[in-house]
C-alpha cells in the first residue's frame, strides 16, 4: 500500500546555515495516527510546517521529497501546491488564542477558507461549519459562529479549531501540540474529541507532541526525533514495551509517572545525549561530504 | 525561634481581586473572590505540593503566602508573625526569608544582565557582604559551572536558566521558597534534573517549600503533603501517598484520571 504522506530524506536548513532537519524520512498511511515526539528544538514542528508549506522565511528546504498522494509537493508549481495542501491537509495549532483572529467572529474564520480556496458557495460553507461545530460538541453552534474568540474558553476555542481543521474533509491533519496550553482535565476531553473525529472521518493524523503520555493514548505509531534526525520509527506498543534506541529509552525513563510508588525520575544520562549527538554529527558529516 | 511551630500558618484565608472582564465602563470593577476561606499550615522543612486546574487559585494562594498580594480576610503567620496586612516597609526585612522561583525563567531573568549580576542583585539589595563568594556558592549548589557568571540568559538552555532562577533564590539563604510551576515549561529530561536538584537542596539547606503545579505526577517524589485546590477551596489536604493511593475528593480522582500515563495499556475512559 502506498502511503498517503511519504517524506523522503527531507532536509531543511536556515538559509545559508546549518540543517534543522537532517534527512528525515517518515510515512503516514491513510487513516493512520502517527506521533512525532522529541524535546524542544528537535524539529518536530518543523516537519509539519514544511509539509504544510508554512516554513518561516528564514528557513528553506534543501533536499528531499514530500510526497502527498504520490506527488512531490516540492516540485509542484506554487499555486497548484497550495491548492493541493488546502484540499488534502489541515492544521490543528497549539495555541487556540493566537490561532484565531481576535478581531473577527468565529464563523467566517471557519468558512472563509472553504469559500476562498475551495470555491464553495458561502451558504454551503456555513451549513458545513454549523454541522461541524455540533459534531465537536459545541452546545449552541449558531451563537458560537457569531462570537468573538475572547468570548470562548480555551477548551471551546480548541474545539472551534478542530472543527475548522476537519471542515474540508482533509485526508491528513497535522496536530501541533494541540493540548499543551490546556489543563489536564480539558486536555483529556480534547484528546478524546480528536480521536473520535479522526475515527469517524478516517483522517490520518500527524500528532506532534513532547508528551509520551499523550502519545500512548492517541497514536498507533511514532517517530522519535533528536536534533532534527529520526532516531526511532516504531509502533506505540513496541516503543513502550521495549524502546529500540537508547535515547528513546532514556526519554521514557525521564517521563514522570504518578503511579510509581517513589515517583523517581531519571534525567536523560549525559552519556546517552553524547552518543545520540555523535550519531547525528556523523550523519551530518557524511551528508556534507556527499554534497561536495 | 520555636521549632515546633509551623513556619507558615494560614487561617480562613480569603482573597478577592477586581474582575476586570466584568468592569462597567464607568465605576469600579466588581470583586471576584479567588480564595474562599483556606486553612492549613506548612511545617518547617516540609515540602507542600499545591495542585489544581487552571483558575483554581493556586498561583493566587502562592502570591498571598509571600505577600505579593494582600488577603482580604483571614490571617497568614510567617514564623509566628502576623503578616496578613503588614505594610511594605515592615515586610522588607522578611523578604529575604521568603523567595520565589518563577515559571518562565526566560521572562523572569533580565536579558541584559549576566548570570553573575542576576544572582548578585538581590544579595546587594539585602546588604550581604562577600557577594562574589556567595554567587559562586549558589552556582555550585545548583550544579552550574562558575564560568556561567559571564553568560547571558539567552545563551543558556531552559533547564540551565531555571537553575539560575533557583540559584538567585537560595543565595539569600531564605527559610521559605515558593516554586510556581517551575518545571512545566521544561522538557522531560531537564524536568527530571531540576526536580532532583530541588529535592537535594531542600534536604541540604533545610528549606521549607511550597511547590505549585498543575501536574500531579511531578509532585509525587518531591512533596510530603499535597493540597488540592478546586475553585478557591481546599478539595483535599493529605499526605502525598494517601492522595495517590486513595484520594478522598472526587475532584482529586478526576485530576488523577485525566493524566495520560506513558503506558498504552492504561485504561483511559
Amino acid at each position: 500500500m502506498s502511503a498517503l504522506l511519504d517524506i523522503r530524506n527531507l532536509s531543511v536548513a536556515l538559509k545559508g546555515g546549518p540543517r534543522l532537519l537532517r534527512s528525515v524520512s517518515l510515512a503516514v498511511a491513510a487513516g493512520e495516527v502517527r506521533g512525532l515526539v522529541g524535546e524542544s528544538g528537535a524539529g518536530k514542528s518543523m516537519i509539519g510546517k514544511a509539509l504544510l508549506g508554512i516554513l518561516p522565511r528564514s528557513v528553506e528546504v534543501v533536499d528531499g521529497q514530500i510526497l502527498l498522494d504520490g506527488d512531490d509537493l516540492l516540485r509542484l508549481p506554487p499555486a497548484e501546491r497550495r491548492r493541493r495542501i488546502g484540499q488534502r491537509a489541515a492544521l490543528i495549532p497549539q495555541d487556540p488564542l493566537t490561532a484565531l483572529n481576535p478581531a473577527h467572529r468565529v464563523g467566517p474564520q471557519i468558512t472563509d477558507r472553504l469559500v476562498d480556496i475551495l470555491r464553495w458557495p458561502r451558504a454551503r460553507a456555513e451549513a458545513r461549519a454549523l454541522d461541524l461545530l455540533a459534531e465537536v460538541h459545541i452546545p449552541d453552534p449558531g451563537r458560537v459562529m457569531k462570537s468573538y474568540p475572547h468570548e470562548l474558553s480555551g477548551g471551546m476555542r480548541q474545539r472551534v479549531l478542530i472543527a475548522s481543521a476537519f471542515a474540508a474533509e482533509p485526508a491528513l491533519i497535522v496536530a501541533d501540540e494541540p493540548t499543551t496550553a490546556l489543563d489536564v482535565t480539558v486536555q483529556k476531553q480534547i484528546l478524546r474529541l480528536i480521536a473520535e473525529m479522526q475515527a469517524r472521518h478516517h483522517t490520518a493524523l500527524l500528532f506532534v507532541t513532547h508528551d509520551l503520555g499523550v502519545v500512548s493514548k492517541v497514536c498507533q505509531n511514532l517517530s522519535v526525533l533528536y536534533a532534527g534526525k529520526v532516531v526511532e520509527d516504531t509502533t506505540v506498543r513496541d516503543f513502550f514495551r521495549a524502546p529500540g534506541h537508547p535515547y528513546s529509552a532514556a526519554l521514557l525513563a525521564a517521563t514522570p509517572k504518578y503511579t510509581d510508588p517513589d515517583g523517581s525520575l531519571t534525567p536523560v544520562p549525559e552519556a546517552v545525549i553524547a552518543a545520540v549527538r555523535a550519531e547525528v554529527e556523523a550523519a551530518e558529516t557524511e551528508w556534507q561530504h556527499g554534497r561536495r | 525561634m520555636d521549632d515546633a511551630r509551623p513556619l507558615i500558618e494560614v487561617e480562613n484565608l480569603r482573597l478577592s481581586l477586581p474582575d476586570l472582564a466584568g468592569k462597567p465602563l464607568i465605576g469600579p470593577a466588581p470583586k471576584l473572590e479567588i480564595l474562599k476561606g483556606l486553612s492549613f499550615a506548612i511545617p518547617r522543612g516540609a515540602v507542600l505540593g499545591i495542585v489544581g486546574g487552571s483558575g483554581s487559585g493556586k498561583s493566587t494562594l502562592g502570591r498571598a503566602l509571600i505577600r505579593l498580594l494582600e488577603p482580604s480576610g483571614g490571617a497568614i503567620r510567617f514564623d509566628g508573625q502576623d503578616i496578613t496586612h503588614l505594610p511594605e516597609a515592615d515586610l522588607r526585612p522578611l523578604r529575604r526569608r521568603m523567595q520565589m522561583i518563577f515559571q518562565d525563567p526566560l521572562s523572569s531573568l533580565n536579558p541584559r544582565r549576566r548570570v553573575g549580576g542576576i544572582i548578585a542583585g538581590p544579595l546587594r539589595l539585602h546588604g550581604f557582604d562577600a557577594i562574589d563568594r556567595r554567587v559562586d556558592a549558589a552556582l555550585d549548589h545548583v550544579g552550574l559551572p562558575r564560568s556561567f557568571r559571564g553568560r547571558y540568559p539567552h545563551e543558556l538552555s531552559g533547564g540551565q536558566r531555571q537553575r539560575v532562577g533557583i540559584a538567585r533564590a537560595i543565595a539569600l539563604r531564605p527559610d521559605f521558597i515558593l516554586a510556581d510551576e517551575i518545571v512545566s515549561g521544561l522538557d522531560v529530561s531537564s524536568q527530571a534534573q531540576v526536580l532532583n536538584l530541588l529535592e537535594g537542596l531542600v534536604a541540604d539547606l533545610g528549606l521549607t517549600l511550597a511547590f505549585i503545579s498543575h501536574d500531579l505526577s511531578v509532585i509525587r517524589r518531591l512533596c510530603r503533603n499535597v493540597l488540592v485546590l478546586h475553585r478557591g477551596e481546599i478539595a483535599e489536604h493529605a499526605p502525598t501517598a494517601q492522595v495517590f493511593a486513595a484520594p478522598r475528593a472526587a475532584y482529586t480522582r478526576e485530576l488523577l484520571d485525566a493524566i495520560p500515563l506513558p503506558d498504552p495499556d492504561q485504561p483511559w475512559a
